[in-house]
């Protein structure tokens, strides 16, 4: 039993991660092991990202996990009509959390967290045949949040507190398909914005109707990142006043969607649980990214997004060991936001399969690490962005940019769970 | 336990190493056939169309799309290929220096800036030198063997790439050559052979006529004439038997080891933007500077006009409309020339002195108003309407005041276009005929040969009247607008190289059942934009 356990771990470990959109689920290496379940688990410290209603059970006085990941996540995109095609070398991207709870009675815990739930590395070769949506993305936005959950009775608690969001944005596209300087260098824009902040809050609730069922329930605020006065720089225009670039400040606004969260986890047969979340995304309130520039003779830039809600279902199972060692395996299936038509190679995610495993190993009564992967599977996709648009006026014409999709990401992580 | 940390050690190198896979990625092998063809070692001949010559100069964004640079890359999809080596110059200015002195005739290349007003107009780029020094021979063999002003039988002379050749009166040397021959005395069609092809494209015979037809037919049309090609003028019309001769002897040598190879063939002069822009009656009487003028041309013009007359000539009577545009007054060196009979019938009437009599006799013994079958080249667009100062001297040399020389001096307008502004219907028939008589030897070879053929002719036909649509559009040949043509008004842009490249692909997966992949044109370039202009 043990070894075939064992060996449905290592396989599923080769079979999960990034959620649609610029959703980097990592936010914990216990549940992420779990298929990311945790809205209904009591486990350690994630509880204050997962849900902070369940704080207030963990038993010791002082709880703490912290941990990162390494996400490696490639794309390669070809045209087979026009035999193109381009491989991304995206920076290996770290996500981190930092989770700290406090039991100040029995009734009430406190905590602070912070968190790294929103986020995109994408790298494609400088002048790639879809240069003129991307050659660049870096997008980082880090969560702070202090936290108090409450024991309402025995069995129902609430947790939850507001959030503090600072963030950063660095985008390079090439202005068109064709336009370029003396030297035949792509005219392009880098815009860049950092120290973006904004503000939001989370609530959760447990229901823990017997000892070994819980059920959870827990929201996080949509939060839009306003950028103001950012700065746009502008490469390689032509000397000519018909390419009036130069450059100015921005603004611009990326939301960072709101998301609901249900589940439920059942404890049996002494070592074993299970754990069921859903959740839900409020994708649809990212409809355009729109640039504003400062400088009234360059046309502000509008790029259609239109992402609709999605729906991630998450399945996690984890087995008591031995006083040592519990182990854990998962799997989720996340539903892309982005619509047909709309799939742009600057966030090129469609549906994905997640297979996750990892396990804890308890140094001693305090400490424990926390060890965890992901492999996402996407299915290839022959998609395409529709809604670039070259000639002014009457005579703009769309030129739509596709082709085939594939994308793989694998995120192995490690943490620390602390108890005092 | 164990063994479980070995697994998910290999499982985590295995996926870090491992990039997403699709299910039939195109750089495999056998994803696009290449048929009968081998394009290992692709070597293309001809002239500045193949050398990616564009806006008046060879520059290195326009070799970088030439249409053979532009094949290679597209041949590289389908098999592993060797590099495609070019003769690269030195900037993207586009001069030539020899012995570091810049090479008349070959400046910087042309660039659209916009005046004031917000008119956009070709100008020479002047905000770079031109570093491309054509006595600084480049190593090694070069896939692209296009020579900017190669005619036919160009290709076969030995010592076309010999600096001291340069020297000659007239040249028997092309600079382009000089920079990039393995020898000073080997030929191009050599140099080429000796790279062993094992496919090629040979577009070539556009000069043959092309110095005619933009010379205005200053030139001589050497059909028929039996003189040697070496004793040729550089504006002349190859003699078509000896077109043929030297482009048989190219194929024939060509042909014998490859796997395959395309022919393109000569357009229609008519159908490139250096002679379709500027219309044979630019005269608008809503100009300021020419409407109010109008009434005294036309008094000034009865006299003359009433000569023609009385000459029995009225087709040749000069009148400026005030409702409608003009045409421009055009010196048409087809028609017999009245000058005696003028001076003689002014002199007569009494209407003028006989110093003016004999100078309108001068001036007008050749002249009509053009019609819609004279074709203007783009260079006459810049002086229409300005006073020829050489005239103008001329004139005042003759004995009359500046401003009486100064009115008989505007171009197009009391002083004649002269030749090499102007294609004649007699001219263009000559170019005409000529094409049709190298497309003919073309086509023959290719079926002799058993190659491919791209009618070149019909497609620049094509561009010139319906365009060709793209993604983003129709590209046509309309001069700055239409995509294809750069400034020069004669070469491409990427773009139009890119169309170029298009059909040739065409023709090859026809002809050898290959499956190379055409490019997309929305992804080149079409005219530069600059104001680094003087």
């Amino acid at each position: 039993m043990k070894k075939i356990f064992l060996l449905a771990l290592c396989v599923l470990a080769s079979a999960a991660i990034h959620a649609g959109g610029y959703r980097v689920s990592l936010q914990g290496q216990r549940s992420l092991a779990m298929g990311h379940t945790g809205v209904a688990l009591v486990n350690n410290a994630e509880l204050a990202f997962f849900n902070p209603a369940g704080l207030v059970y963990l038993e010791n006085k002082i709880n703490v996990a912290v941990g990162a990941s390494a996400v490696f996540s490639e794309v390669t995109w070809q045209n087979e009509e026009f035999g193109q095609m381009a491989n991304t070398d995206s920076p290996v991207g770290t996500p981190f959390y930092a989770y700290f709870s406090y039991k100040a009675n029995d009734w009430l815990t406190l905590g602070l967290s912070a968190y790294t739930p929103y986020g995109s590395a994408v790298e494609w070769p400088e002048d790639w045949a879809g240069s003129h949506l991307i050659n660049n993305i870096d997008l980082q936005a880090i969560y702070i949040q202090p936290l108090a959950s409450v024991k309402i009775s025995e069995k129902i608690s609430i947790g939850g507190g507001p959030i503090f969001v600072t963030g950063s944005v660095n985008f390079n596209r090439n202005l068109t398909r064709t336009l370029s300087n003396i030297e035949g260098d792509r005219a392009n824009i880098t815009v860049d914005a950092s120290g973006v902040n904004a503000w939001g809050w989370s609530l959760g609730g447990m229901y823990s109707p017997t000892e070994n069922i819980r059920f959870g329930i827990n929201y996080r605020s949509e939060v839009i990142l306003e950028a103001e006065s950012g700065e746009a720089n502008f490469e390689n225009i032509p000397n000519s006043p018909q390419t009036p670039f130069e450059d100015t400040q921005f603004d611009a606004a990326l939301p960072m969607p709101a998301e609901l969260t249900v589940g439920a986890s059942y404890h049996f047969l002494d070592k074993w649980t299970i754990a069921f979340d859903y959740n839900h995304s409020y994708w649809g309130v990212y409809e355009s990214l729109d640039i504003d520039f400062a400088n009234p003779n360059i046309p502000d830039s509008y790029n259609r997004r239109e992402y609709k809600d999605a729906s991630i279902y998450r399945f996690g199972l984890q087995y008591y060991m031995d006083k040592t060692f519990t182990l854990r395996a998962g799997y989720y299936f996340d539903e892309s936001p982005v619509q047909s038509g709309y799939f742009a190679p600057e966030t090129p995610r469609n549906d994905s399969n997640n297979f996750t495993g990892g396990l804890s190993i308890n140094i001693n009564d305090r400490f424990a690490i926390d060890a965890s992967f992901l492999y996402s599977r996407f299915k290839e996709v022959e998609e395409s962005y529709d809604f670039y648009a070259e000639g002014e006026g009457e005579n703009s014409v769309a030129v739509p940019f596709g082709g085939t999709y594939k994308s793989s990401a694998f995120v192995p992580g490690l943490g620390l769970t602390i108890k005092i | 336990m164990r063994n479980c940390f070995k697994y998910i050690a290999v499982l985590t190198l295995g996926m870090v190493a491992c990039e997403p896979e699709l299910e039939n990625p195109i750089d495999e092998q056998d994803y696009y056939g290449t048929g009968e063809a081998d394009f290992s070692n692709y070597v293309a001949l001809g002239n500045s169309l193949t050398a990616g010559y564009a806006d008046g100069a060879l520059y290195l964004s326009g070799q970088r799309n030439s249409y053979p640079n532009i094949l290679a890359q597209q041949f590289a999809v389908v098999q592993d290929i060797n590099e495609f080596r070019q003769p690269l110059v030195n900037d993207n200015a586009g001069g030539l220096l020899a012995i570091g002195e810049p090479i008349p005739g070959f400046g910087n290349r042309l660039v659209l800036a916009f005046d004031e007003e917000g008119e956009p107009s070709p100008q020479v780029y002047t905000g770079a030198r031109a570093t491309t020094e054509v006595s600084n021979v480049l190593e090694g063999s070069f896939n692209n063997m296009g020579v900017p002003g190669a005619k036919s039988f160009h290709l076969l002379n030995a010592g076309y790439g010999s600096l001291t050749g340069l020297a000659n009166m007239p040249a028997t040397a092309n600079p382009y050559f000089v920079r990039f021959a393995s020898s000073p005395q080997a030929t191009v069609l050599e140099d080429a052979l000796a790279q062993d092809p094992s496919f090629f494209t040979l577009w070539i015979g556009n000069n043959d006529v092309l110095g005619y037809a933009t010379s205005g037919g200053t030139g001589v049309n050497q059909t028929g004439s039996g003189v040697s090609p070496a004793a040729y003028g550089m504006n002349d019309i190859t003699d078509p038997m000896v077109f043929t001769g030297a482009y048989i002897q190219m194929v024939e040598a060509l042909a014998g080891n490859v796997s395959g190879g395309v022919l393109l063939n000569i357009p229609d002069v008519t159908t490139v933007p250096y002679f379709t822009t500027v219309p044979y009656a630019p005269l608008s009487p809503e100009d300021p500077d020419f409407g109010p003028q109008i009434p005294t041309l036309n008094t000034t013009f009865s006299g003359l006009n009433q000569a023609f007359q009385f000459l029995q000539v009225p087709e040749r009577m000069i009148n400026f409309s005030e409702t409608a545009a003009s045409p421009v007054m055009i010196k048409d060196e087809s028609l017999p020339d009245l000058s005696q009979q003028i001076t003689k019938v002014l002199t007569e009437s009494g209407a003028v002195d006989a110093a003016t009599a004999a100078l309108y006799g001068l001036q007008f013994g050749q002249v009509r108003q053009a019609t819609a079958e004279d074709l203007l080249v783009l260079t006459s667009s810049g002086i229409i309407g300005n006073v020829n100062q050489q005239r103008l001297q001329e004139l005042m040399n003759f004995g009359l005041d500046q401003e009486t020389a100064a009115r008989l001096s505007v171009n197009g307008v009391t002083y004649p276009l002269q030749d090499q502004y102007v294609l004649i219907p007699e001219e263009q028939q000559e170019v005409e005929a000529a094409t049709a008589a190298y497309n003919e030897a073309i086509a023959n070879a290719a079926s002799q040969f058993d190659l491919g053929l791209v009618d070149v002719n019909a497609l620049l036909t094509q561009l010139a009247n319906d365009g060709i649509p793209f993604d983003a559009g129709i590209i046509n040949a309309d001069f700055v607008t239409g995509g294809a043509f750069s400034l020069d008004g004669i070469h491409l842009t990427p773009r139009g190289y890119a169309v170029i490249a298009n059909n040739i692909i065409e023709e090859i997966n026809a002809t050898y059942s290959s499956e190379v992949p055409k490019v997309n044109p929305g992804n080149y370039a079409t005219v530069t934009l600059s104001q680094d202009v003087e």
